[in-house]
């Protein structure tokens, strides 16, 4: 049975481009980058060009790019490097919304004296603005808002919130690991301090990522070694995968990003005329979603029975039930956006990606009409 | 999270005994919407030929998870043909051991059925006018409503 993967918001698969990069840098860059010799010279070359290759994608100009193990090292990097580094400050504003490695550090610091500002967002996933501006105070450390939401896909206004953390006196972070490549981020513009992005849902390998710094931040390492980049980040630095990064950052064009709305509006159009069903964060195309973010609820099914039904058909996708989760407690972005328990429990995550076909959406949309149906027979009552 | 066993795989994708028997002789509704499952069992209860009362019939509706379809559905072939005093008797435990273990974190949440039977059962006795049956707590039940 051929498999339909619906769900590149987790990750993506390698792009043979990318792979070709890494493989040949295995052949002919495998040496350690801090090297005199000549292997490690050639790796250190192929290390400096992705790092301005990177660096270029987002126009940074007064940024260190540190390369990490991914979002979730680069989240923890940002902020409890930043903290560490600066002793005085003890408050953090951040939002309801942000991936489990933003909060999970956040609750680690609020165990050692910490406050931290959650700030609402609305229907559709937006921080309110002038929320964010009365919640910075003199003693605001750092201001860290995700820019592609991993959910529900809503984008948030990073100019208008740079500015005003800015104008307050704060520092700025952003997790733009799933809009990395697929919305425009500009470091200066935009007043970025601190930006995470990772290779993993680009198409490029796993475990490989970065952090953005901005220069005179005083960020301190969190892992102390050999004094590896800039001394921030110790450790023989993957070259190969970041060569595979700095390469995955050319997939996604224009045109890549039309096909996967376009299809992406295709599934929601074709899901929107079962009853009892709605479409989760901003319209699609009110240029508030990233491009390839579908999140719908159906009423009456639950999440993981819908994901292990389409499984079996071939269909890959994620659910915001709390059943499918180690912890058994339902997404905490759906329950930002308003929805009640019942309702997050049959809600579903569509992810699509370069690859996918008008003819593989059109089979998912009967397969989850087929699904729903099932599922709503077995179902005792409407409530 | 823990992978399904093969038997809940099986249960699940192909539930037996699914729907309503009309004029159920009891009905024992467990579960809400909030904690994402909700159950529903039907048993048709008739006489066998030593005149012992026997679940003839059984038939269950469910919302929820995987592991709450297939302990749905494995409840009902555990329970048919059984006397009720016996029928009763099914736990938890005996669920998930029919099902070849459930994964821990599901061992209780989404593990109503036998929790779903003998609400059945002791709607059948009380409409009757009969008193219902003792529920004798096992480990970590609870009756949901
Ligand atoms: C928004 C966001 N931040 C951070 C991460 C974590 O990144 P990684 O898996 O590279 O650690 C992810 C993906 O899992 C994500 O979607």
């Amino acid at each position: 049975m051929r498999t339909i993967y619906l769900d590149n918001a987790a990750t993506t698969k390698l792009h043979p481009l990318v792979r070709k990069a890494m493989s040949e840098c295995e052949e002919d860059g495998f040496g350690n980058s801090s090297s005199l010799h000549s292997a490690g010279r050639k790796a250190k070359e192929k290390l400096d060009l992705a790092r301005e290759t990177i660096s270029k994608k987002v126009f940074a100009k007064n940024h260190k790019l540190i390369f990490t193990s991914g979002g979730t090292e680069s989240n923890n990097f940002a902020i409890k490097g930043l903290a560490l580094g600066s002793r005085e400050k003890k408050h953090i504003v951040t939002t309801k919304i942000e991936h489990d490695c933003v909060l999970n550090t956040l609750g680690f610091l609020e165990k050692y004296g910490y406050k931290v500002t959650y700030l609402d967002v609305d229907k559709e996933g937006l921080v309110n603005l002038e929320a964010l501006e009365n919640a910075i105070t003199k003693d605001t450390l750092l201001v860290s808002v995700i820019h592609g939401n991993n959910e529900i896909g809503t984008i948030q206004n990073l100019k208008e919130i740079g500015r005003i953390v800015h104008e307050k006196g704060s520092v700025f972070h952003t997790d733009a690991c799933q809009s990395f490549t697929k919305q425009p981020i500009d470091m200066e513009k935009d007043n970025i301090d601190l930006l995470t992005i990772n290779a993993h849902k680009i198409y490029g390998p796993k475990g490989v990522g970065a952090l953005l710094v901005k220069e005179g931040l005083g960020l301190e390492p969190l892992l102390h070694g050999g004094g590896h980049e800039y001394g921030l980040r110790s450790g023989t630095v993957n070259v190969p995968g970041i060569v595979g990064f700095s390469k995955a950052t050319e997939i996604i064009g224009e045109r890549e990003i039309e096909h996967m709305a376009s299809l992406r509006n295709q599934l929601v159009k074709g899901l929107k005329d079962i009853d009892d069903c709605w479409l989760n964060g901003p319209e699609v195309d009110s240029g508030k979603r990233l491009c390839n973010n579908a999140n719908l609820t159906f009423m009456y099914a639950e999440g993981e029975a819908i994901v292990l039904y389409l499984d079996a058909l071939g269909i890959c996708v994620s659910t915001g039930s709390a059943c499918s989760s180690n912890t058994l407690k339902p997404s905490h972005v759906l329950k930002a956006i308003g929805l009640k328990q019942e309702q997050s429990h049959g809600t579903i995550r569509f992810s699509i990606g370069i690859d996918n076909t008008t003819e593989e959406i059109k089979y998912t949309i009967d397969c989850v009409k087929g699904t729903i149906e099932k599922l709503r027979q077995m179902c005792p009552y409407k409530y | 999270m823990e992978n399904y066993s093969k038997k809940v795989m099986e249960n699940f994708m192909k539930p037996k005994n699914m729907g309503e028997i009309k004029d159920a002789s009891g009905v024992g509704k467990v579960g809400n919407p909030v904690c994402g499952d909700i159950m529903w069992i039907y048993i048709m209860v008739s006489k066998d030929k030593s005149g012992n009362e026997i679940v003839k019939d059984i038939k269950f509706k469910t919302l929820g998870c995987a592991a709450a379809i297939a302990t749905s559905s494995m409840i009902t072939e555990l329970a048919k043909g059984k006397t009720l005093a016996d029928a009763y008797k099914i736990t938890k435990a005996d669920v998930a051991k029919a099902l070849d273990g459930l994964p821990p974190i599901k061992m209780h949440c989404s593990n109503l059925a036998s929790d779903g039977l003998k609400a059945a059962i002791n709607d059948y006795l009380v409409k009757q006018g009969r008193k219902p049956m003792e529920h004798t707590k096992e480990a970590g039940s609870s009756l949901r409503s």
